[in-house]
């Protein structure tokens, strides 16, 4: 039993289906359009490597483990910053849950928390979270991602 | 906020609309992940109370909780509120037809 609690946790209800919501956030062509402009890559498989880069391949700042895939209900891997020169940062945890809870909506419910000892969840992820899964949700629902994380490709971030 | 129903945004608005639950938030905000415990003793409230109101904040989904064990957690859920702030604050782009062809196009492209 975790003897940690989790940092952040977030639910929001997705008018589509839970294969699209995985879909989104496994496939790195979805991920670029409202991840700002991040690149998803992972074969998914256990222990596989998760890497986040940006559009031009260029290192985006994040790597980490997978833990479980169970598409399209479960997907739990480790989260870790690299930042140049900097020793990694202890990794957290994300945990993704998928469910469909009527024919045309998707609970989605994100855990962020930490993972190895000495680990936080930053209040600057904590916040990043929330506008990311709101774009999401914007893009599966209409087609188009919300202008915030639009601008974060655009000022480096 | 397409999956947003009426229902539920009055839910959310209802639930905002009391000073004890937007302590409530204030505290999960300040401090996530506490027990109904941990939130009485600040309201000064019973654990009945307490309880009513974190219902309610449940329901609106407002506060999320996660289970430890035996013991429930309470978070504050960020979704309904952000989806406020883009109603009225971000610019939320109305035009959907445009968008929504371009997605079936890349998704019938890929298959």
């Amino acid at each position: 039993m975790s003897e940690t609690k989790p940092s952040f946790v977030h639910v929001s209800y997705i008018a589509s289906t839970a294969d699209k919501v995985f879909a989104a956030l496994t496939d790195g062509r979805f991920t670029q359009e409202y991840w700002g402009g991040r690149v998803v890559e992972s074969d998914w498989k256990k222990g596989s490597p998760v890497r986040f880069s940006k559009r031009d391949g260029g290192d985006g700042g994040v790597k980490g483990t997978v833990l479980e895939c169970a598409p399209p209900s479960l997907l739990v891997y480790t989260w870790q910053h690299s930042l140049p020169g900097v020793p990694p940062l202890p990794a957290t945890k994300v945990t993704f849950s998928i469910k469909q809870v009527t024919p045309g909506n998707v609970r989605l419910q994100i855990v962020h928390e930490p993972h190895e000892a000495g680990s936080e969840v930053q209040e600057m992820v904590r916040e990043g979270w929330s506008a990311v899964l709101s774009s999401l949700k914007s893009y599966l629902e209409t087609g188009k991602p919300l202008e915030a994380t639009q601008r974060w490709e655009s000022e480096g971030r | 906020m397409v999956a947003y129903s009426r229902t539920r945004q009055d839910l959310v608005w209802k639930a905002l609309g009391d000073t004890s639950r937007r302590r409530l938030l204030d505290l999960l905000h300040a401090h996530p992940g506490q027990t109904l415990l941990d939130l009485c003793a600040p309201l000064q409230m019973s654990r009945q109370a307490v309880s009513k109101h974190l219902a309610l904040l449940e329901e609106a989904g407002l506060v999320a909780v996660v289970w430890r064990g035996r013991e429930k957690l309470h978070y504050l859920n960020p979704a309904p509120i952000h989806a406020i702030t883009e109603r009225w604050i971000g610019k939320f782009e109305r035009d959907r037809v445009q968008a929504v062809a371009a997605l079936k196009r890349r998704l019938e492209d890929d298959e």
